[in-house]
């Protein structure tokens, strides 16, 4: 019981974090038809710029929004250098995201070094509640809210404002979105900005979660944010956080269980979802 | 200068195939001028061109005067120009409110007021309000689509095909609704339903594998069987 519990709590906390690096993925991919292979590389930015913060000026939440910060403005570069030259061309944006990747992760060596950072939660967050024999981890919990978190506020702004319809309604059809008066570009650099900021707002939480950082983190978090976003449905935002909370888990108990096929029963759920249902588990676009 | 839109000698690429070959149409204002021919002529083409989005690689676009075949999508939009394509376009996912909010440029009076004379006009679309578009008929999506363009102030609406795949009931329905809107919009319609189009157009434009080969009133066309023998296979 107690063990069945931790190990759910300890997918959903993963799960959120997968899920901050693949709603941005995902709407990336579905208004804009770019495959950004660089995105964990804003995880990790967002991770080693946002814990160097947190360590320099004490408080982890000026450390937070340093990273939120540092993604918004990674973004707006990525997009306007590196993206919006490779427009409509999948093989080039492959290659050069794949450039940026290593570049990226590069430059957090030559920045930071080429160790792994330590980092722990602030005092507020340290420790658990027991519950009887339940031992919550007080961390986790705060991950897996400011996951719902982010999930509440993005969802609002698809929902309710102007910008938001016009995303939506881009990733079901861009042309028609133009044809009505709307500069889509625009929309793009918008919905990359927040898509960056949220990969490393998901960084950033990761580093006191695991206690260390590492240059090569992105990669590893970005192949479970590609599982989801497949899983999830490409351009599919409420597909993302449950596909999320659903690899979150399954890596959790693998983990625990069988830990050697943790990765394995991932990739194969997403191959069993591209046969079956390449559309997605959670639907069609939206 | 009476025409509001003219298309001079256009040429139009799609990939490497050269589709319009030399499309040339004057559209007076508060006329609605009818583009026919047989499937595949390249009417739908036309009117891609003139929205950018296949952009002409030869001839001009002059709206209103200015040639604006090398502006972006969004900007000729923005002139004033609604389009309603083959297929509608209807943003699935989205409610009928949400589509036309997307579609709202400005929000004043003058938007609200012709918000409220297109859901008059149409009042299924009142109806299903909150009712995600890809759920909607046919005719309802052919009518939401009409609305989105009509919605904003555009003096020009570029429409292709609104009695494709419609009950002959719903077209006559559709029919009515252009004829109303007739008197406050310059119109181009494609239309293949031969009755649809003598009843609406003012005159008339046959293309032909990529090039207009004909023009003139509706009159001139509805006397002249070789015509529609010759270009579309009515007699
Ligand atoms: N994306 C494309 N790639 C290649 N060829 C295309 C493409 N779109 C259209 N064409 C070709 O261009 C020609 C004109 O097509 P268009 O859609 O303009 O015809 P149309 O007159 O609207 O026909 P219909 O009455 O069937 O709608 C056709 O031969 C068509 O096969
Ligand atoms: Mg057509």
């Amino acid at each position: 019981m107690e063990l069945l519990f931790n190990l759910t709590l300890n997918g959903l906390a993963t799960g959120m974090l997968i899920f901050l690096l693949a709603a941005g993925l995902t709407l990336i991919f579905g208004l804009m038809d770019v495959l950004n292979f660089a995105h964990g590389g804003l995880f990790a930015w967002g991770a080693y710029s946002g814990i160097w913060i947190y360590t320099t000026t004490g408080s982890f939440l000026i450390g937070i929004f340093g990273a939120i910060l540092t993604g918004f403005l990674l973004g707006i570069i990525t997009e306007k250098w590196i993206i919006k030259p490779v427009y409509g061309n999948h093989v080039q944006q492959i290659l050069i995201t794949l450039g940026l990747m290593l570049v990226l992760s590069e430059m957090l060596k030559v920045i930071w070094g080429p160790n792994q950072l330590t980092a722990n939660p602030p005092e507020y967050l340290k420790g658990s509640w027991e519950i009887g024999d339940i031992i919550i981890i007080k961390y986790r919990v705060f991950i897996i809210f400011v996951g719902l978190l982010v999930f509440a506020g993005v969802q609002f702004l698809l929902k309710n404002t102007k910008i938001g319809l016009v995303v939506r309604a881009g990733v079901m059809n861009k042309e028609m979105v133009q044809a009505l008066g709307i500069n889509i570009k625009k929309v793009f650099m918008f919905v990359f900005m927040i898509g960056s900021g949220m990969a490393a707002l998901g960084g950033v939480l990761f580093g006191p979660y695991s206690g260390v950082i590492h240059a090569g983190m992105g990669m590893e978090f970005a192949i479970l944010a590609f599982i989801v976003v497949v899983i999830g449905g490409m351009g599919n935002f409420t597909g993302s956080v449950m596909a999320a909370i659903l690899v979150g888990l399954s890596g959790s108990f693998m983990a625990y269980y069988v830990p050697e096929l943790s990765l394995a029963v991932n990739m194969l759920l997403m191959a069993i979802v591209l046969i079956v249902k390449p559309q997605g588990l959670f639907g069609g676009k939206g | 200068m009476s025409e509001l839109l003219k298309l001079n000698n256009i040429e139009t690429y799609i990939g490497q195939y050269h589709i319009l070959q030399g499309v040339s149409v004057e559209v007076k204002k508060g006329e609605v001028t009818v583009l026919l021919g047989r499937n595949g002529a390249g009417k739908t083409t036309t009117l891609r061109t003139i929205m950018g989005l296949n952009p002409a690689s030869k001839g001009s676009v002059v709206y209103k005067g200015e040639e604006i075949q090398a502006l972006p999508t969004y900007t000729i939009a923005q002139k004033g120009i609604g389009y309603v394509p083959e297929d509608q376009g209807i943003f699935a996912g989205l409610t009928v409110e949400e589509n036309m909010k997307v579609a709202i440029q400005k929000e004043n009076e003058e938007t609200n007021k012709r918000l409220d004379y297109i859901l008059n006009l149409f009042p299924d679309l009142q109806k299903f309000w909150k009712k995600p578009g890809g759920l909607l008929s046919g005719g309802q999506k052919q009518m939401l689509s009409i609305a989105r363009a009509y919605v904003n102030d555009n003096e020009l609406l570029l429409i292709d095909e609104p009695s494709k795949g419609l009950a002959p009931i719903v077209v006559e329905k559709v029919m009515e609704s252009i004829l109303q809107m007739k008197d406050q919009t310059t119109i181009v319609l494609v239309e293949q339903n031969f009755m649809m189009a003598s009843t609406i157009g003012d005159c008339f434009y046959i293309i032909d594998d990529g090039r207009t080969v004909s023009n003139g009133t509706m009159k001139q066309l509805k006397e002249d069987e070789e015509m529609k023998r010759k270009y579309l296979g009515i007699a």
